[in-house]
């Protein structure tokens, strides 16, 4: 009795495919291949003691490549409607702009 | 039918009376619980300003204690923002948005619900610091290192965290639940473009909303932690810099004040049509432009702290993108008055209030400009100039359209006139007595009467405008007072309003007054902007027959629930707990729990 | 059981853009709380090499058992969206094995916070005074004290905790209020499992109950992608104040 009312309150969650195709198994499994070599990379890197600074982009970019596959496939953000995409993004690039803002403020620009 | 998981309790399918308004989830009930709620914070907030108008009015005056001072004018601040615009807005938003938008409900019903109880659980845990004998006493905004538990070792600004994170709850749940309301359960024709300007106004604040609430939470838990903890977010023996306070709590502020402000804009751009029988001038123009400074509102946050010592350049590009942000702003005032420009007007109340902000939001303004240029307001800071500026475009802005939201869609959620009369006399009280009470503040100010002080010498030359403000003040008060006299005597028994009695342009004036349960017996089908109107009118071409979605013969509505206010409850206990007893924190953290599993649990709409 | 209605019908109701209500309610609420970690972030990069004493992050942080603990958490979102992918293909088995996977993977990831949480409150530090070796800037202020005439070894407990320095502030409240987001993700996640157990509980038509909690499960997993970028591996680079 109330498995079926359970059952039907989750009924509401039905949805159909409006997603197109889902990956498979074996292209979940690259992925995380893929992560683990780009944290592998990230590691190893990070002994290059001549890069100096340089270690800023190149981790920027590695995390960056492990972020936007997490997000594109586990996520599925590459297959589903662009309106997710929007309501993220929006939120993920005003994160980054106040952070790089507040930076800005309290190391480039701070008047001791 | 049981809900789960505790059998025992049975979900509520008919309930009446008092247990109808506390399982509710219809919309329109849970904006009157908003507007009532919020009313009589209000009025509460306006209590704790006549208390210090009544001790500025006279020089040395010693009606209030310096301590108790203090704390009124933090209450007043944090009253006003948080228990009574922001929730005055979303007492509208409740009520008007499914209307105009052709829906039934919002998307999250009970989500709904629970965001009203979880703001009831805000104003409790706020307000009753008065009662524990400490209310929070550093201002509204609370900078650090003032805030730290070495400085201010009470219990007030724990309450004042903790009754903040309980209220930022509640505005993330119902903002959340707007977005996706307004995205996602348009009539069928409703494109975003043909949406009315009150509904865009609140999707682009939810927006802003959801985006800024969640720095303040951090900084909140960052100052609960130094104070409980002992952590060094802001504590200068550590290297901290106390200034990081001001930087968080002001990118979430300014984007805040701008929540403030648009709903009343869109309430603006409501009546000014309507009682002009003309359409808005420049419909994609004034959106854009709310657009424009919801986004730029998130630049110009340093303005606050030009006094601070950020530097030239930082003064310079936030002097730049404050004045800049006035562009869109004027956009809007333009486009209104151009609404008005060879209208067919009509002088009702709701009128009144929207012409009357016109003028005090625009002289709020123009003090604004004033203070963008970081070397004027060098002098402008910390004095009462900055009141007077933030008064007329709080007062002379957002309850100014406030106001005249409630008396514009007083008939519709009344089923009543008010008495119109009144409602005249009502408005020029108000309007005359909010400027006598804060335009000499611009003078004072300028004269370098500084803010938050107690009280000041006869010598300083204040003493005759501050008695001037405390006179306007007591107008204030009365003209209040009407308003409640009017809307309580007409509620009860004026005279029964028609469906539509402005002959105005949007949906919600289509179906009775007030609306049936059900809102609309079939989902319209909408093929403009201002399609009420347009039906009225007859400049439609041939309708496929209305009937939306298909929905034949029964209309199924989401089922009352309590889980809503049992995780509110949860949360109000754990507040407590966190200023008091950790255990009892634990309790509340349980209930809470139980809440959310119930509700999880509990179908969406029991099958009988 | 009423049969799978069609496509994105709340309850019988067309949605305008086709998509799901709870589905853009997650992914509204993950752009809000990319907000919430960039505060926190915000702070930790404010205040990083401003930490007037105690322990810095070269001396307390290991990279090599951070990098194991990160490849725990990326293989949990593998298992995530392997118990996803298990049940629209109607493995209820499959789901139940992914999904307590991924539960396994989250509490050890938990685990290892906890065990570095400890080891950074009781960090120890010893040096020898006749050969010192490499030390760190913390390190050579404690030999510069301590390290006087006719002593040969210095020997000490420099805990590194929420209310010692800058760094400790910033880091525990960064890391801790990320562990609590995976905490309440491990309990949803756990309760989806238990929940499988149960006739009709978890089934392929209302796989948008697993849909939302991986959603939330991988975001999890992103922030801590930065974290350990920004955090860890900044954190110990030679250039870098410390």
């Amino acid at each position: 009795m109330a498995t079926e009312n359970i059952n039907k309150a989750l009924d509401s969650n039905i949805v159909h495919t409006t997603h197109s195709e889902h990956p498979s198994a074996a292209t979940y499994f690259k992925v995380a291949m893929a992560l683990c070599l780009l944290t592998g990379l990230e590691v190893v890197v990070f002994f290059f003691e001549w890069l100096s600074y340089g270690i800023i982009p190149v981790l920027a970019i590695l995390s960056v490549a492990k972020f936007a596959l997490v997000i594109m496939f586990y996520m599925h953000l590459k297959f589903d409607n662009n309106l997710f995409s929007t309501l993220f993004l929006t939120g993920l690039f005003l994160a980054i702009g106040v952070t790089f803002a507040l930076m800005a403020l309290f190391r480039w620009f701070h008047v001791a | 039918m049981t809900t789960l998981p505790i059998p025992m309790i049975k979900r509520p399918l008919h309930p009446t009376g008092i247990w109808n308004w506390i399982t509710t989830i219809d919309h329109k009930k849970i904006g009157i619980l908003y507007g009532a709620t919020a009313f009589i914070n209000f009025l509460i907030g306006g209590i704790e300003a006549i208390l210090i108008r009544a001790q500025l009015s006279g020089s040395n005056a010693d009606i209030i204690t310096p301590e108790v001072y203090n704390q009124l004018f933090t209450m007043h601040g944090t009253t006003m923002i948080f228990l009574a615009i922001m929730p005055l807005s979303a007492a509208f938003f409740n009520y008007i948005i499914p209307l105009q938008i052709g829906a039934r409900d919002v998307a999250f019903p009970r989500l709904n619900a629970f965001s009203y109880w979880a703001f009831l659980a805000g104003t409790i845990i706020l307000h009753s610091s008065w009662l524990f004998g400490e209310a929070p006493n550093s201002g509204w905004f609370s900078y650090a290192p003032l805030t730290s538990i070495a400085y201010n070792p009470g219990h007030g600004m724990d309450f004042w965290i903790v009754g903040l994170q309980v209220l930022g709850i509640a505005s993330l749940a119902a903002s959340f639940n707007f977005v996706v309301t307004i995205i996602n359960m348009r009539a069928p024709g409703m494109s975003l473009m043909k949406m009315p300007l009150f509904t865009w106004m609140t999707f682009i604040t939810a927006i802003l909303l959801v985006l800024a609430f969640p720095v303040i939470t951090v900084a909140l838990i960052e100052l609960m932690f130094d104070r409980s903890f002992g952590t060094n977010f802001f504590f200068a023996p550590a290297g901290a810099d106390p200034v990081l306070w001001q930087h968080l709590f002001w990118v979430f502020g300014h984007p805040e004040v701008y929540i403030l402000i648009l709903p009343a804009m869109g309430i603006v751009s409501e009546i000014l049509p309507t009682f002009s029988k003309k359409p808005l001038f420049g419909y994609s123009t004034v959106i854009l432009a709310g657009a424009i400074i919801a986004f730029m509102g998130w630049l110009v946050w340093s303005h606050h702290m030009f006094t601070v010592g950020l530097g030239p350049i930082p003064n310079s590009v936030f002097t730049i993108t404050t004045m800049a942000i006035a562009i869109p702003t004027g956009i809007k005032i333009f486009n209104w008055i151009f609404t008005m420009w060879k209208g067919s007007i009509t002088f009702s109340t709701p009128m009144l209030y929207a012409i009357g902000f016109i003028v005090t939001f625009t002289i709020g303004g123009i003090s604004g400009v004033m203070h963008a240029m970081s070397s004027s307001d060098a002098q402008q800071q910390d004095t009462y100039f900055i009141v007077a500026h933030f008064h007329y475009v709080l007062f002379g802005g957002a309850i100014m359209g406030i106001f005249g939201g409630l008396y514009y869609w007083f008939p519709k959620f009344a089923g009543r006139m008010f008495n119109e009369k009144m409602g005249k006399i009502q408005f020029w009280l108000l309007f005359i007595g909010q400027n006598i009470t804060f335009f000499p503040m611009h003078f004072v100010g300028m004269d370098g009467m500084p803010r938050r002080i107690y009280t000041y010498s006869s010598e300083m030359g204040w003493t005759a405008l501050n008695a001037l403000e405390t006179a306007g003040s007591i107008l204030v008060v009365i003209s209040v007072a009407l308003f409640l006299y009017n809307i309580v005597k007409s509620w009860r028994s004026g005279e029964k309003a028609p469906d539509d009695p402005w002959d105005a342009r949007t949906l919600e004036w289509s179906i009775s007054s007030p609306p049936p349960e059900y809102n609309f017996k079939e989902i319209p089908e909408v093929q403009t902007v201002d399609d009420w109107w347009a039906k009225k009118r007859g400049l439609l071409g041939e309708q496929a027959p209305s009937g939306g979605s298909g929905e034949k013969g029964e209309i199924h509505l989401p089922q009352p629930s309590f889980w809503p206010l049992v995780t509110a409850i949860g949360i109000f206990i754990g507040g407590y707990g966190l200023i008091y007893s950790y255990p009892a924190a634990i309790v509340g953290l349980a209930i809470m729990m139980i809440g959310v599993y119930s509700w999880s649990f509990e179908p969406v709409n029991d099958p009988d | 059981m009423a049969e799978a209605t069609v496509s994105n019908h709340e309850g019988g109701h067309q949605t305008t853009t086709g998509l799901n209500h709870r589905k853009m309610l997650m992914w509204v609420f993950l752009g809000s709380d990319c907000m919430f970690f960039a505060t926190l972030i915000a702070t930790y990069l404010v205040y990083k090499g401003k930490s007037l004493s105690g322990p810095m992050p070269i001396d307390v942080f290991s990279i090599p058992v951070t990098t194991v603990s990160t490849f725990v958490l990326l293989m949990s979102s593998m298992s995530m969206v392997l118990a996803y992918s298990a049940l629209r293909k109607g493995s209820l088995k499959g789901y139940r094995t992914w999904m307590i996977s991924t539960v396994i993977l989250g509490s050890t990831f938990l685990g290892f916070q906890t065990f570095e949480f400890y080891e950074f409150a009781n960090h120890h530090v010893h040096i020898d005074c006749i050969n010192p070796g490499e030390l760190t800037d913390y390190e050579q202020g404690l030999f510069d004290k301590n390290c006087t005439e006719g002593v040969d070894h210095y020997d000490a407990q420099h805990g590194l905790t929420p209310k010692t320095n800058l760094f400790g502030t910033t880091f525990f409240v960064l890391t801790g209020l990320h562990g609590t987001h995976v905490t309440i993700g491990v309990i949803w996640l756990m309760s989806l499992f238990l929940y499988s157990f149960k006739k009709g509980g978890v089934t392929p038509e209302r796989d948008l109950d697993t849909d939302l909690a991986a959603l939330y499960w991988h975001f999890v997993d992103i922030v801590w992608i930065v974290i350990f970028a920004v955090v860890y591996l900044f954190g110990v680079f030679e250039g870098f104040p410390t």
